[in-house]
This record gives C-alpha cells, structure tokens and sequence, in this order.
C-alpha cells in the first residue's frame, strides 16, 4: 500500500528546488503550486484575516475562495494554489489587506 | 469555416474538463475552428486533475477512474485543430454582432498583464462547478479544507492537508475523496455523511438504469472498507478544536431535519478535516447573459438547456456541471453532443442523427439519476443549529451568524441580497461562492431558500487597470 502520494502515482520528479517562506528554507518540486510546496512541509497558514487577524490558508484549492492569498516576491494579493512555485521565490506571511488592486 | 488560427473562431469553448473537451474534440473533427480557454495550465478540469508533467508520474491513473477515457480525449485534441489556450481566466463574454466577444485575464493567476479577446461565432460553456459550504463553529481554523479542494491539491501536487484526515458533509463526492486521501496514505478515521444513504432506495429504477454508478459506488466502498474508514450517516461535524490548526473534531448524529442530537457528540482526534456539502454549477458567465436558470432538485441554480444543450439565449451552449451536477460521465456525454449540435447549426459535418439519438438518451438517463442524488443530499434546515453567534458565516469579511440573524430578524432582512447590504455578507474576494448557500438559508429563517442568483459582475476579480482599457482592447494577441 502506498505511504505517500507521490509513491501511489509513482512520481520521478525533476530535482527539487528552493523557495522561502518568512525566511525559512523549504524544498518545492517542479510544476508545485506555492500552496502545495507549503503543505508538503508542513504549512498550513500563510495569511491573517483583515479583521480578526485570523490565521488562513489553502481552503478551496481551486481558486475561488481566495482564502490562500500571500505575498510572493514582495508581490500581495497572490492566489498560491494557483501559482507555481519558482526557483527562489520568496514567500511571505500576507497580513490584512486586500482590495486595494483589484475591482471585485 | 475560418482556419484555426484565424478570428473569428466558429466556437470558443471555456473550460477543457471532461465537458468542454468532449465539446471541443467533437465540434474539430467536424470541422469547426475551435478555440479552447481553460483558466489552468493543463487539460481536465476537476476530475482529470493530475499532476504537473515534470513530476513524471509513471501511474497517474491511480488516483481516477475511466483515466482511459481521458488518455483518448487528450490525444484526440493534440491530433485536432483546436487551438487551446491554457491560463486563460475568462472574466467576461460580450457580443458584438455578428460574434461573441470571449475576455480574459492571462497568467496562472490572472495576474499577467496582458489582457486577452478572443472572438468566435458560438460560445460553450463548460465551465463546471465549485462546492457548496455550510459553516460549522471551527471551519476557518487552519488545517479544515474544502473535500474537493483536498482531492485537487493531492490529484495536483501530490500533497496532503494532514496524516489524520476526517471527511465530512454530503454527497457522493465525500466518497471518492475519502478513497483516494487513504490511497495516498492518510489514515481516515471516519467518513461523516449528513444524509442516509438509504435515501438511494427510494430511487430504484434510476439507480437500475445506471449500473455504472452503483459499481462505481461499489468500487468507494470496498476501497473504504479495506483502509478501515468507518462510515457514520446521519452525522455532521459540529464542532473543530484547536487553535491554532486543526486538533479534532466533534462528529454529532442529525436528526432529519440535520437539526443535532443533543448529547450524541463524540470526539475524533485528527489533524485536518475535509468537508463539503455537494456541488454548485458555475454559471455566473451565463447569467451576466441572461441565460434562464432553473432550481434543480439540491436546490442550487442551474442553467435551463434545450434538447440539444442550447442555453436559452442563441448561440450559447452549455455542458456538464452548468447544466445541473451529474458527474463525468454526463459531462462527456453532453459535452459531445453540444459540440455536435454546434457544427450541424454552423452548417459543418454531416448530420450525425444515431449519434446524436444516443447522447441524447445517455445523457436523460444519467440526469434522471443525477437529480435523485441530488434531492438524497439536500441540506435539511436544521444544519442552522449548528451554528454559534460567533461563528463566521462569511470567511472573507469575516461575517458571523449572530450578525446575520440580527440582519434578518430585527432588521427584516429576507433574502442573501439585502444580507448583503446590510452585512458584508458575499461582498468579498470570492463574490459570496463560500457563504452564498448559507446566507441564502439563513435569510429565509423556515422557508425553503431560494438559490442564490449566481449573478456576478465579473466570473474572475479584474484589475481596475483593464476594466480602463477594454474599450479599446487590442483582439487576441499571438
Ligand atoms: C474541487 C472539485 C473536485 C472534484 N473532484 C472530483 C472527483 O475527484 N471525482 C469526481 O467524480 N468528481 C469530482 N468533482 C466533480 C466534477 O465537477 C465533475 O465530476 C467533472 O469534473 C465535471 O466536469 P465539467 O467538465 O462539467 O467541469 P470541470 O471538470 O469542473 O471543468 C471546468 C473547467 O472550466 C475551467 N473554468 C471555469 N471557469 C472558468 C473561467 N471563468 N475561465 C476559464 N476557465 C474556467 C476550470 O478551470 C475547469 O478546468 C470535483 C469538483 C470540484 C469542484
Ligand atoms: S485555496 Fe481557495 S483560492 Fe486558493
């Protein structure tokens, strides 16, 4: 029986690489979304709500709940179950705000 | 007939899952121009999800069924015409006599900046579904994710939320992802359905006619069985602790009406939870169209077809989840036969009559037993106990019960609109697609809940920057 996802599609992939997140070294694979790098080490907050100052991550892993938004490379409002983690990447704790680019 | 690379298009497809690839594929080989826009980088939409190429997965077909069906359909598209343009989010369709104006935001995000049309002279929408949430006191914790979203970071990225996962909510989807998170080596201690199950007998001669659904089920079953996930029905998760993850969770029996049982509460020690309460078409790009909507029998909103997936308003066709949820094997069937019924409008192909008598067959067969599921798993009004004052109800602005109910009943609030207004209620970044069905129920106190409108402005936020340059939007660019 399988142990890991990985093990169960018998993945080979391409050499892993690093990215960041608040300074900390953790190891993507190739084609991984920033969430899913996060949750293979173990992350599974990465913003605090505006009001509360809650702590949020990946919710719906599809893009529509917006839930998962971090800053990446000092960018913010970013979706990190959509975008792929790249060689480098520095990803950082997304704190409050939100709208201030975007016309919902 | 225009050459593929030139505008317009004879049909654009948006969204290449199982529907709009059926769709595409059919209307090519026909002979139609066909452009195919998917907001993800790689084919399949939810069900054929599958890991990034540079994984190379030697087994991908180990977290699906029917993988042979997609294998087929993939290879199809890339010997096709169609051109597919993946990490296109489409925001907005217009039509511009004599065709349709299809607007995207570009990047896996959305968030490249150049902003893309494209033009063709009929549109499909197969743009799927997105699950349907009730709130529970705990679910913003960390750690509780969405089951489909549970399904698709693992199908995608290979990860899991936690070692020690409980399902919960309704509706067949709760079985596959149980399945496949202890295929892939968490251990689920329990699978926790608000339904019974016992619900399917009551509709025999719609499960008699799909026996590939009751094998199907078959399949979960003895899946689950063998990695010792016990199945608990008429239960919901009613409580999550922890603070700052997910610690465990309060498993609870329902009544049935899902109002709980006083005193039923056992404790589940588990490191994430994965919950959803069925499916919601995604029709916001039709509706902003004016495409008629009907309330199918979940009580969600679902676009109203024509015999041959014509949405009401001409030119405009729909397949698969838009159409009301009935799985992949509906969404392929439907899928084909709009692509089909496209070409014989546009004037291409020969009339393909048996084939089209076929799909058409298939496809009432399988909605019949879509619709029995559905009202299997129709969330009874008691679920609203469940609830504390101080649990959010709306995750993005941070909206709890306490102020919804007093929306509703001293301010008079009756329906999620004027929530909204007076709350925040739906207001944020994901447009009311996580508390839309709650506060729907909420604002309707014993009635039934209408479905909410699934009216938005745009199916994807918009930078304010190219809402300014639409007017004069170059067409598509390469
Ligand atoms: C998160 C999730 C996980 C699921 N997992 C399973 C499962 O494991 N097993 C199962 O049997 N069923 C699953 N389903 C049910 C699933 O809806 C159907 O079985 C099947 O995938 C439906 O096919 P479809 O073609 O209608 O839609 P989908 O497969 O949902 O495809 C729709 C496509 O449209 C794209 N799209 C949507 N809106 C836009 C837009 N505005 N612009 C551009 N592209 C867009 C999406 O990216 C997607 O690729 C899941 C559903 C969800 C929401
Ligand atoms: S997890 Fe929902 S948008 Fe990323």
């Amino acid at each position: 029986m399988a142990r890991t996802p990985a093990e169960l599609v018998g993945a080979q992939p391409d050499p892993p690489f690093e990215i960041t997140f608040d300074g900390r070294r953790i190891t993507a694979v190739p084609g991984q979304s920033v969430a899913a790098a996060l949750w293979a080490a173990g992350i599974l907050s990465w913003r605090t709500t505006r009001t509360g100052g809650r702590p949020r991550g990946a919710f719906c892993g599809i893009g529509q709940c917006f839930d998962c938004l971090v800053t990446i490379n000092g960018d913010p409002n970013r979706r990190a179950c959509l975008v792929a983690a790249r060689p480098g990447d520095a990803v950082t704790t997304q704190e409050g705000h939100g709208h201030d680019r975007l016309g919902v | 007939m225009t050459d593929s690379a030139s505008e317009p298009y004879d049909l654009a497809v948006v969204g290449a899952g199982p529907a709009g690839l059926a769709g595409a594929v059919a209307a090519a080989e026909l002979g139609l121009g066909v452009v195919l826009l998917d907001a993800s980088a790689h084919t399949g939409g939810q069900f054929y999800r599958q890991p990034a190429p540079q994984a190379r997965a030697a087994r991908p077909e180990a977290l699906h069924h029917d993988w042979s069906a997609y294998a087929g359909l993939r290879r199809r598209l890339a010997e096709s015409s169609v051109r597919h343009l993946p990490g296109h989010h489409v925001w907005s369709i217009t039509h511009e006599a004599p065709a349709w104006s299809v607007h995207c935001l570009t990047g896996d995000d959305g968030s490249d900046e150049q902003p893309v049309r494209v033009r063709a002279r009929a549109v499909l929408l197969a743009t799927g579904a997105y699950e349907r949430h009730l709130p529970f006191p705990g679910w913003t914790l960390p750690g509780v994710v969405s089951a489909g979203g549970a399904q698709a970071m693992l199908k995608s990225g290979l990860v899991l939320p936690g070692r020690r996962i409980v399902v919960a909510g309704s509706g067949p989807l709760l079985l596959a992802v149980a399945s496949s998170l202890a295929a892939a080596g968490a251990r689920v201690p329990a699978l926790v359905e608000a339904s019974g199950y016992l619900a399917y007998a009551r509709h025999p001669r719609a499960l008699a006619a799909n026996p590939q659904k009751a094998a199907e089920a078959l399949v979960h079953g003895a899946a689950l069985l063998r990695h010792g996930v016990r199945l608990r029905s008429r239960s919901a998760v009613t409580a999550v602790h922890g603070t700052d993850r997910v610690e465990a969770v309060t498993v609870t029996r329902l009544d049935r009406t899902w109002r709980p049982v006083q005193g039923s509460g056992r404790r589940i020690a588990c490191d994430a939870l994965a919950v959803g309460h069925g499916l919601v078409p995604q029709i916001e790009l039709a509706t902003a169209l004016g495409c008629a909507t009907r309330t199918s029998a979940d009580g969600t909103s679902a676009l109203v077809l024509g015999p041959l997936q014509e949405t009401s308003v001409r030119g405009l066709w729909a397949a698969g989840e838009t159409g009301g949820v009935g799985g992949v094997r509906l969404a392929l069937a439907e899928g084909e036969l709009a692509g089909i019924a496209v070409a014989a409008r546009l004037g291409a192909g020969r009339a393909r009559g048996s084939r089209i008598v076929q799909l058409r067959r298939r496809r009432d067969r399988m909605r019949a037993f879509a619709d029995a599921m559905a009202a299997a798993h129709t969330p009874g009004p008691g679920w609203r106990c469940w609830l504390a004052d101080d649990t959010d109800v709306c995750r993005c602005e941070e909206v709890t019960a306490g102020r919804i109910r007093e929306a509703v009943d001293d301010l008079g609030a009756r329906d999620a609109r004027t929530v909204k207004l007076l709350t925040r209620a739906g207001m944020g970044w994901c447009q009311g697609r996580m508390c839309g069905p709650a506060v729907a129920c909420l604002a309707a106190r014993d009635g039934a809940p209408e479905p909410p409108p699934e009216r938005r402005p745009f199916a994807v936020p918009v930078p304010m920057s190219v809402l300014a340059q639409c007017a004069d939007q170059p067409n598509t660019a390469p």
